[in-house]
Order: structure tokens, then C-alpha cells, then sequence
């Protein structure tokens, strides 16, 4: 047999059928359900008196709308609570296993799933959500779907799909002080562009993607889809091995060794062919953030607001102008020493326990800056109260910053935690698109530790300033 | 889901590149659990003015675009956000036809499964269908899925691709699970076969 890469592996081995056209059937192992994309498949099924066809390869969580807020309390925003009561109507009626809003396993959909060891190296993994890809960071192969996909898979455990082309991306070498996980993935999406990976599964390679923890791997791959990719993978090793053994759902014992053996079969082999490969020196990337409303507008956090009169194309010029306008800032001025309003920390990018870890080795024995207002919302129950047991919240809130109920919150402000028009925010989300965070509101994207920073300093900072 | 063969409409040509799926709905519009009535919300931030009257420089805001039955646009339509309610919103709109360099895969794939036919063009002639489009209320656009062909207001006509199954799906207006539900012997036996082979795989089942 030719040589393959990982993602050819993990899809034919899951190809039920290839139909005429090449499209195939391909065999989904796990569903993820939340409650926003999930109330019109439920009521398509109930209207063809469909059932899933596998309840035990489901499992839903309510994370977009939950506030972040004391949980004790009823939901104020009457059409959040309705969504949230829905999904826990559906999973009833359907049967599917259910994490609810007050359980300590409810959290971030794409926190939940490799905490869980419900997502598993190998596996093909759906959402309805387009960060599903973080999921790739084990190893798997996983996508976000619509809504009408997601019925698909409930009715059939399949979905229709072309095979993706392969990109490989390298990162040789070891990154700096101050340099995380999110400054690699901001630098690649800087590189290759918002459309960069379009049609293409992306293999993350590389010695500096390999020295990365499981949480690094995930948020590389959860920003897959800011790249234009299907979907994001990293080939599974002795790190994600040693994450998923003991986890709840993963395999135990004898299952467990029987699992892993063939897991070792999945990377990708010596001479398999990349469709494009992309090659980036860690010693180049420096801690970056974005300047402007799409995630590839990035910058080193020590450059300048570049200049659309540099711009040839006219209809490119316009749109660079009108980012500088809505971001309200100045061609050329330097980034660094902009003032910020929000700082927020959290999102299936960055919610993990080692996320706050290292927020908080910059935020300890310093103080939020003046006027600014710094929300650290962590991405499960779990994670939350290891934070608490590591006594982080304590070093958050001893420094000013709020310490939240877990949830999407702010990444996309779909329950309150949104910012008001023309508030300027470090955030260590995945988009800065117009009005993602609050109609009006100004993101910028950067790693936990930069965040942290620049809530101390009220400024957009280098972090390396504070190490 | 509506049947899609020959479409006569005004075209908006909204010139931007990276339009993302929450600039078409943002997101608070998404806590509803129908599929109808989000046209009012479609591009609501550029639409609407803080107060919420209506901004008149925006393309769907004027005459004639506001009957515009195709979009135009610039390269990565789509991208971002999985969520199917931007098809839905450009739909309930009256958007049938979407026309762009290039698409964002998940939104390429959410419009077929609501009957909304994008169109990948090269550049160049996606800016002259623009211009068309900018010709005034009788520049009408035909859309001719049978034969493939954009024909333009001067009666010329413009050849794209289009996915066989999937320009069979929009013709007939078939949802795609009674047809993947054929296969369902096929499904079964992958089941099996992998049971088998992979007797580890875990079950989610709860206390």
C-alpha cells in the first residue's frame, strides 16, 4: 500500500461506502451536541419520527448561552433559558447522555470532550460548532457540521463527505520566553491566511508542536478553522497517551494497551504525500496578537499597525481602512502601550488548567490595572475546581480579576458577558471578526499570558517585559 | 427544502473579502430554535444603525436590492462560525444563489443543504457580474442550474462547476438522510466489522 498520511489513515478506516461521485459515506464515533445548533435537528428527526441511531456515541453539554454568573440563580435571558430548556427536553426524549448546567463535568463543549476521554486518538469526532477541530489535537479527525448535518448524523451515525487535500505544516525549532501554543497558531494563520488551508486537513508537525502539551496541541488545533481547514490534526505520541489513560470514558486495562497499540499504527508514514507543506522556524515567532477584525491580521507584539496605502488592490485597501476604523486605530502607530477596557480569558482556545496556570504566574503579586475589567472564565467544572484546589483563584481574584462559572461567554457573547460598542479587549479567543464579542466591541487576540499582561498593565503589553 | 432549476433575480454585490457567518448573523440572533425568520437579522450589524434604523449606504438597504435573490461577493464567503443559521438568514432574506471566488467549506456545505446554490467564479468575473449587478433594477441575473450557465443582463453566458449529487439534490429538492438511510445495510456492517476489530472503542453511558 502507498504511504499515507494520518488523516488518509483515520478516513479510510472509516468510509462505509464511497458513492459514485466520490463522495463517501463516512462513519461518525462521536457526536457532540450543544444547546444553539442542535433545536432544529432534534425537531427535523421528531417530525420524520426518526431516533438516533447511537444515543451512546452522543453526549450533549450546555455551553454557549450558560452565564458565567452564581448558577444558583434562574436564567434572566428568557430566550437563553429557552434554548437550554429545550436541549434538556430533546436529550431527554432522545436519550442522550447529558451533562447539565450545574454538574461539575458541564463546561466548553470542546473542554469537555478530551477532559472526559470521550474524544479518543483515531476517532471522527463532529459538532455543530466549527472549533470541533480542537479535537485533533488527540489525533482525530474532527470537524464542526451545520445543523441539517448534524440531523444527518443523529438519523444515521454517517455523513456525507469529499475527501480532504493534505497540508502539512512544520514547526521546527524551540520557541522563546514568553511564546505559547497561541503565539505558533496566530503566526501560521498570519502566514497562510484565513483561506490559507481551505479544502485541506492541516498535520501539525514538528519538533515544537511535538514539545507541546496536550492543552498547546488543542488550542494549535482549535484554530485550524480561523486557517480555513477542515479540520487540524496532531499525530498521537507518548503525550497524548499519557493524557487520555485514567481518563472517565477512555478504555481501561487490557482495552486501554489494546487501544494505544493502535494508535501507534496512525502516524503518518515515512513518504506519504502533502497536497502543501508549510514550514515555520520557532526561533521567528514572537508573542503577537491581531490588529485588525480577521484572525490573519497578526502582528509581533513589538510591530506597528500596518498601512493600507501599502495595499495595491483597491477593494483590499478599503477593507484594511475600514478595520483601522473600526478598531479605532492609526496606520503605523505602535501596537504596544494601547489601552484596554476588557481583558478576557477563557473559550475552548484557551480555558484550560494550563491556561490559567500561566495567566496566573503573570497576574500573581500584581494588581488589574485601573478601569479595566478582567474576567477569567475557565472551560469545565473540572478545570475549575482544579484551579481552586492549585488555589489560582485565589491569585486571580487577590489581583482584581472575576472568577467564573465555566461557559463560552465572551468569545462570542451570546449569554451577558459582551462588551459595549467601542470597548477594546485582550482576548484569548479565536475571533476578532466585527461585533464577536458585543455590537461595537474591539478584540484583540492573543495567548492567556499576553492577556494577563495586558490586565496588569491596562495596556497591550509584551509580556516578556513581566517574566 | 425548495427545488432549485433556473433562478431569475437582482444580484447585491457586496465587494468584500472574508465575509464570516457572524457579520451574515451574529451571533445573539442565534438563540432561536426554528429555521424561519432570520432574514430580518440578516447582516444586522451593517444593516442596522445603532438605534436601529436602517444604515442607507448598505447594498440590501436599497432599491433594488432589497428583493436581491443573489449575493456577489469577494473571496472565503462564509468563513468562520459553523452555524447554519447564515444560509438560513440568507434564505429567509430571499437569497437562492451565492456567488464568490471562493467559500468557506462549512458554509459551502450548509448552503446545498438548504437550496442555496453557491457559485465559485474566478475574481475578475465575479467583479463584472458586480458591475451588472450595479446596472439598476432590470439587470437581472439568470441562474440556469440545468445547463450551468450564469447568463448575464447582455444575454452572455458565464459556464461554472457544480458537484453532480449535489446539483441532483437541488434539482429534485431532496434532504440527503433518506438517501444515506438506503445505505443502511452498508452501515450496519461497518458496525460489526469494527466491533470486531475494535472491541475497545467505549460506549457513552452515564450513571
Amino acid at each position: 500500500m502507498a504511504p499515507r498520511t494520518l488523516f488518509d489513515k483515520i478516513w479510510d478506516s472509516h468510509v462505509v461506502e464511497t458513492l459514485p461521485d466520490s463522495t463517501a459515506i463516512l462513519y461518525i464515533d462521536r457526536h457532540l451536541v450543544h444547546e444553539v445548533t442542535s433545536p432544529q435537528a432534534f425537531e427535523g428527526l421528531r417530525l420524520s419520527g426518526r431516533r438516533l441511531r447511537h444515543p451512546d456515541a452522543t453526549i450533549a453539554v450546555v455551553d454557549h448561552n450558560v452565564p458565567t454568573s452564581d448558577r444558583t440563580l434562574p436564567i434572566t435571558e428568557a430566550d437563553s433559558r429557552n434554548q437550554i430548556e429545550t436541549l434538556e427536553r430533546n436529550v431527554k426524549e432522545f436519550g442522550v447522555p447529558y451533562f447539565p448546567l450545574l454538574s461539575a463535568r458541564q463546561g466548553i463543549v470542546h473542554v469537555v470532550g478530551p477532559e472526559q476521554g470521550i474524544s479518543l486518538p483515531g476517532m471522527t469526532i463532529v459538532c455543530g460548532d466549527s472549533h470541533t477541530s480542537t479535537h485533533g489535537a488527540l489525533g482525530a479527525l474532527a470537524f464542526g457540521i451545520g445543523t441539517s448535518e448534524v440531523e444527518h448524523v443523529m438519523a444515521t451515525q454517517t455523513i456525507l463527505q469529499k475527501p480532504a487535500k493534505n497540508m502539512k505544516v512544520v514547526v521546527e525549532g524551540q520557541v522563546g520566553p514568553g511564546v505559547t501554543a497561541k503565539d505558533i497558531m496566530l503566526a501560521i494563520i498570519g502566514h497562510i491566511g484565513t483561506a490559507g488551508g481551505t479544502g485541506h486537513v492541516i498535520e501539525f508537525a514538528g519538533s515544537a508542536i511535538r514539545d507541546l502539551d496536550m492543552a498547546g496541541r488543542m488550542t494549535v488545533c482549535n484554530m485550524s478553522i480561523e486557517a480555513g481547514a477542515r479540520a487540524g490534526l496532531v499525530a498521537p505520541d507518548e503525550t497524548t497517551f499519557e493524557y487520555v489513560r485514567g481518563r472517565p470514558f477512555a478504555p481501561k486495562g487490557a482495552a486501554f494497551d489494546e487501544a494505544v497499540a493502535y494508535w501507534k499504527t496512525l502516524a503518518s508514514d515515512e513518504g506519504a504525500h502533502y497536497d502543501r507543506v508549510v514550514e515555520l522556524r520557532a526561533e521567528d515567532i514572537t508573542p503577537v496578537l491581531t490588529w485588525g477584525t480577521s484572525p490573519e491580521t497578526v502582528i509581533p507584539v513589538t510591530g506597528t499597525v500596518p498601512d493600507p496605502a501599502t495595499e495595491s488592490d483597491p477593494s483590499r485597501r478599503a477593507q484594511m481602512q475600514r478595520m483601522l476604523d473600526y478598531m479605532g486605530l492609526e496606520a503605523g502607530q505602535k501596537i504596544a502601550g494601547t489601552p484596554v477596557d476588557v481583558v478576557f480569558i477563557g473559550s475552548c482556545t484557551n480555558s484550560r488548567i494550563e491556561d490559567l496556570r500561566a495567566a496566573a504566574a503573570i497576574a500573581a503579586g500584581r494588581r488589574v490595572a485601573p478601569g479595566v475589567r478582567a474576567m477569567i472564565v475557565p472551560g469545565s467544572g473540572i478545570v475549575k475546581a482544579q484551579a481552586e484546589e492549585e488555589g489560582l483563584d485565589k491569585v486571580f481574584l487577590d489581583a482584581g480579576f472575576e472568577w467564573r462559572e465555566a461557559g463560552c461567554s465572551m468569545c462570542l457573547g451570546m449569554n451577558p458577558d459582551r462588551l459595549t460598542p467601542g470597548q477594546r479587549c485582550a482576548s484569548t479567543s479565536n475571533r476578532n471578526f466585527e461585533g464577536r464579542q458585543g455590537p461595537g466591541g474591539r478584540t484583540h487576540l492573543l495567548s492567556p499570558a499576553m492577556a494577563a499582561a495586558a490586565a496588569v498593565t491596562g495596556t497591550l503589553t509584551d509580556v516578556r517585559e513581566l517574566i | 427544502m425548495d427545488k432549485f432549476t433556473v433562478l431569475t433575480a437582482v444580484a447585491a454585490p457586496l465587494p468584500e473579502e472574508n465575509i464570516d457567518t457572524d457579520k451574515i448573523i451574529p451571533a445573539r440572533f442565534l438563540k432561536t430554535t426554528k429555521r424561519s425568520g432570520l432574514g430580518v437579522h440578516a447582516f444586522d450589524n451593517m444593516r442596522y444603525r445603532p438605534d436601529g434604523s436602517e444604515n442607507p449606504d448598505f447594498v440590501l438597504n436599497q432599491e433594488p436590492y432589497r428583493k436581491a435573490g443573489i449575493l456577489i461577493t469577494y473571496d472565503n464567503l462564509g468563513c468562520g462560525s459553523s452555524r447554519e443559521h447564515a444560509p438560513w438568514a440568507l434564505l429567509d432574506f430571499g437569497i437562492r444563489c451565492v456567488i464568490a471566488p471562493s467559500f468557506a467549506d462549512i458554509f459551502n456545505n450548509n448552503c446545498f443543504k438548504n437550496g442555496i446554490l453557491p457559485i465559485a467564479l474566478p475574481r475578475a468575473v465575479c467583479t463584472q457580474l458586480m458591475e451588472d449587478a450595479r446596472m439598476g433594477g432590470n439587470a437581472r441575473l439568470t441562474i440556469d442550474l440545468p445547463r450551468q450557465v450564469v447568463v448575464r443582463p447582455d444575454g452572455s453566458e458565464v459556464p461554472f462547476e457544480v458537484d453532480p449529487l449535489r446539483k441532483k439534490l437541488l434539482l429534485e429538492g431532496l434532504d440527503d438522510i433518506g438517501q444515506t438511510l438506503q445505505h443502511e445495510k452498508s452501515i450496519t456492517a461497518f458496525e460489526d466489522r469494527r466491533a470486531r476489530a475494535q472491541p475497545w472503542i467505549p460506549r457513552i453511558v452515564l450513571d
